[in-house]
């Protein structure tokens, strides 16, 4: 944090040290005080298995008054070594994961306190985390190659929706689902290289080309879900989707299995794309030139680096990968296309890459934070907790306002983001 | 096409209002063309060199250009004649022309002027059916210009606020507390409403500055996520019987407010031109005068500019991040008094609409310059009313008006795009300026 000086620092008031730790206890006092003390007498029941599972796990049963005292008090100490002892910089980042995680633990142990449903079904949940952290991953993975290159990409849901719509156009017209996946990516990579070139070549405004691709996106979609795929429902939006994908040993592992090896094809691309982005910017020579394009153009432009192509290739593969985002949404979950199906998820993506710092792995974290949120709405439909569901719905994103604020605080964007390139 | 605009006196008078709408006293680039002298050799000039006036107008050509090609292209009857084109050309090409002139005609009448109306009033119809239209577009224009002004401000001060819908959220709920659970009179009800729609919004955008300029925390995300925590905020208050819902009421309806604390229309009954929109025109010209004027506007430009330079030279950069989202906020809850108290219908969990993300539209295309989101506010929101009337008339879906506004914004913001299509000379180095925050280090 103290490393990343730059002109402009704000003089923030308090030391980053205590109120990050401030934070953890505060956190932690939640935990122990809102929702230790008020869950429902009995036990929180976490079930490991799907029914029918194989190598059956047994459901845990915990009180859940307790489990929050000690996820409250985990984060408590947390707090207190923040404060008092020098941590590593990956000990501050894994210890802003736990504190979360604590707080969204002990928000489930109180929501299933005592309840008479049934188990809250972990694997499930799990699932659907990940399942629904898809296109957020992919989107917030598309929008840092572009600001690693040093265009910023607000278009991300655009890029989402035009993706979306091709995909199950194209695989409603051609019956094949791959196709669908393809044409998805090729839409949010022309939406991607019209950024590009408005951006690059036009010299406009970052900020107005991505908002504008929004806008376009979003009416283009719509005019066309409605002038052709309602009126010819069977040839432009028959619904074709992925069946899932089970990998053969992994798949069997119990928890583990379920959860990161039996999904669609959707899961196991997002899982390459991390990993090909995370290496791929850290560890190789294109990375590193990516890098210095975003960093310091002029100075790139020196060594004989290009800069206009970096970015032109940057932006345009972001594209593509955001497209494969959209083509989740239809050919990967629910086959159909419907009106503004992306619903925000391309500036919940544009949350989740700020979060995590313009790195792939961060941005990943922060995205699984929103997955959960999204599934959550699911599960608390089933579970009846004793507080409107609208407010539990609230709690991510005011934990998210809590961890950006206290925990994180200023990020620094690549230097010369948003910056068009003018050769001198 | 340069030539038709030569020859079209229109284009002077609008060219002037728009340079010195553009222009209100702020340390702008020197621009040779900043304003344009009513002579004949100077509009010529002005025309071949792409003013930004003339800019606007190509700009708005092109973008209704795209917009017929998507109405024809989705036409049946006339993709139909097309396939014939080989033995009937004359067919396909009237058909084309029938289905865009048909729509844009609708368009036009819907937001501007109706002939029919005209004829009407000869026999005896109603004068002022004639002027509804017109009152349909600010209608639709009132919101939009106050949402815009509420990212425009925040833009100014080198900020980006997205959460002008999560602020509009704030505003209403008060307004529409206030609406309904209190009791007073006529003319004082319906201003402690918008007084306190005021407080709400900026309480909401209060929080964004404030945690901004305490923790350094990034203002997208903050907006991001206050957008979300209201939409839920709105939705649990309006589905709680004892809180906001209308007694008997299972949707998420808040309680009709009472008639004291509506907006009075100001020629009959509704949509016509209502005190919304003048609200927005007061807003709009209170925050001229405070961008342009006022000490603190000046200071909001300089941390615009360059938050560095602006401590150097001694201006609390955090006390001015948490000002201008207080004052953003604070439109963006009038621009829910416009809507709460202008309109019969009560607050819905999705009254909100897209007002907030359609004002970073709109503050885009008026270049964050309060004047100039009036005017951009205007277009939109004939383009919104019109779109109604064409979708109705013809089928056209009204999604294309949405096209057609974007794409405007979009060749604005490009003039050497503009200049390229119609081989226009560059003018003399008066780049593109920028209107939002270079990049996201504020």
């Amino acid at each position: 944090m103290t490393a990343l000086a730059t002109p402009v620092r704000a003089p923030v008031s308090i030391s980053r040290r205590y109120l990050a730790a401030g934070t953890f206890i505060a956190l932690g006092l939640i935990d122990i005080f809102v929702f230790g003390l008020f869950a429902h007498h009995g036990d929180a029941r976490f079930a490991l298995s799907l029914s029918g599972a194989s190598p059956r796990l047994p459901t845990i049963d915990v009180p859940g008054a307790l489990m929050s005292y000690v996820l409250g008090a985990i984060s408590i100490g947390l707090g207190i070594m923040r404060a008092v002892a020098d941590v590593p910089r990956w000990g501050k980042r894994l210890s802003i994961a736990v504190v979360l995680l604590c707080f969204l633990l002990s928000l489930l142990a109180w929501a299933d306190a005592g309840n008479s449903v049934g188990p809250l079904q972990v694997v499930d949940l799990l699932q659907g985390t990940l399942t629904a952290s898809i296109p957020l991953v992919l989107g917030a993975l598309a929008g840092l190659m572009g600001e690693r290159s040093g265009v910023i990409n607000i278009a991300i849901e655009g890029q989402l929706l035009t993706g979306a719509f091709t995909a199950a156009a194209v695989a409603s017209v051609t019956g094949g689902v791959w196709l669908g996946l393809i044409g998805g990516s090729l839409a949010g990579g022309l939406v991607g290289a019209v950024l590009a070139i408005f951006a690059i070549m036009f010299l406009v405004d970052q900020i107005i080309v991505g908002v504008v691709l929004n806008v376009i996106a979003l009416g283009l979609t719509n005019y066309l879900y409605d002038r052709v795929m309602i009126p010819y429902a069977n040839t432009f939006n028959s619904g074709n989707t992925f069946g899932t994908l089970k990998i053969p040993v992994l798949g069997n592992i119990p928890i583990i299995g379920p959860v990161f090896f039996d999904a669609n094809v959707f899961l196991y691309i997002t899982y390459a794309l991390i990993l090909v982005i995370q290496i791929g910017l850290f560890r190789t020579r294109w990375g590193l030139r990516v890098r210095a394009v975003g960093e310091h153009p002029a100075a790139a432009d020196t060594v004989g680096i290009r800069v206009l192509w970096t970015r032109y290739r940057n932006v345009i593969l972001g594209g593509l990968i955001a497209g494969i985002g959209g083509a989740y949404l239809t050919v990967g979950s629910v086959g159909f296309f419907t009106s503004d199906i992306s619903s925000g998820f391309g500036y919940i993506a544009l949350a989740a890459m700020i979060f995590g710092r313009w790195t792939p792995l961060g941005s990943v974290a922060a995205a699984l934070l929103f997955g959960f949120s999204y599934q959550l709405q699911t599960e608390l439909s089933v579970l009846r907790v004793p507080v409107s569901s609208f407010i539990l719905l609230m709690v991510p994103y005011v934990a998210t306002i809590i961890a950006v604020a206290g925990l994180v605080g200023r990020v620094r964007p690549p230097a010369a983001d948003g910056q068009p390139y003018v050769k001198a | 096409m340069s030539d038709q605009h030569e020859a079209d006196p229109a284009a002077a008078p609008a060219a002037t209002a728009t340079a010195t709408g553009a222009g209100d006293g702020t340390p702008a680039p020197e621009r040779p063309h900043g304003r344009l002298p009513l002579t004949g050799s100077a509009i010529i000039q002005a025309v071949t060199e792409g003013h930004t006036a003339v800019i606007t107008i190509l700009a708005v050509f092109v973008a209704l250009v795209i917009g017929a090609i998507l109405i024809v292209a989705s036409d049946p009857v006339v993709l139909r004649a097309w396939d014939s084109f080989g033995y009937a050309p004359g067919t396909a090409l009237s058909a084309t022309w029938n289905s865009v002139a048909a729509a844009y005609s609708a368009l036009f009448e819907g937001s501007i002027f109706n002939p029919s109306t005209v004829a009407a009033a000869f026999h005896g119809g109603s004068i002022a059916a004639i002027f509804f239209p017109l009152s349909l577009t600010a209608f639709e224009a009132t919101p939009l210009i106050l949402t815009g002004l509420s990212v425009a401000v925040c833009f100014r001060a080198g900020m980006f606020n997205i959460g002008a819908a999560g602020q509009w959220i704030g505003g209403a709920l008060v307004a529409t507390w206030l609406g309904y659970a209190v009791n007073l009179p006529i003319v004082l009800h319906a201003v402690v409403c918008i007084i306190g729609a005021f407080i709400g919004g900026a309480a909401i955008g209060w929080i964004v500055g404030e945690v901004k300029a305490r923790t350094g925390a990034h203002e997208v995300i903050l907006t991001i996520m206050l957008n979300y925590i209201m939409y839920n905020l709105l939705s649990f208050l309006l589905s709680s019987q004892n809180l906001m819902q209308a007694p008997g009421q299972t949707n998420q309806v808040a309680p009709n407010i009472a008639s004291s604390a509506t907006l009075p229309h100001v020629g009959g009954p509704p949509p016509q031109v209502g005190v919304g929109f003048l609200i927005a025109i007061a807003a709009a010209a209170a925050t001229a005068w405070l961008l342009s004027r006022s000490t603190l506007g000046f200071q909001f430009r300089t941390v615009g500019a360059s938050p560095s330079a602006a401590r150097s030279a001694g201006i609390s950069v955090e006390r001015v991040w948490v000002l201008a989202f207080l004052i953003a906020g604070g439109l963006a809850g009038l621009s829910a008094t416009t809507i709460v108290q202008g309109q019969t219908a009560p607050l819905t969990f999705n009254s909100y609409g897209t007002y907030g993300f359609d004002g970073i539209t709109v503050a885009l295309l008026g270049r964050a310059r309060p004047w100039g989101v009036v005017m951009a506010g205007l277009l939109f929101g004939a383009l919104d009313a019109g779109g109604t009337v064409m979708e109705a008339a013809t089928g056209v879906p009204a999604d294309v008006t949405n096209v057609i506004e974007a794409l405007i914004v979009l060749f604005v913001a490009a003039p050497p795009l503009i200049r390229l299509l119609f081989r226009l000379r560059a003018s003399g180095g008066t780049g593109p300026q920028a209107v939002a925050p270079k990049g996201w280090s504020g």
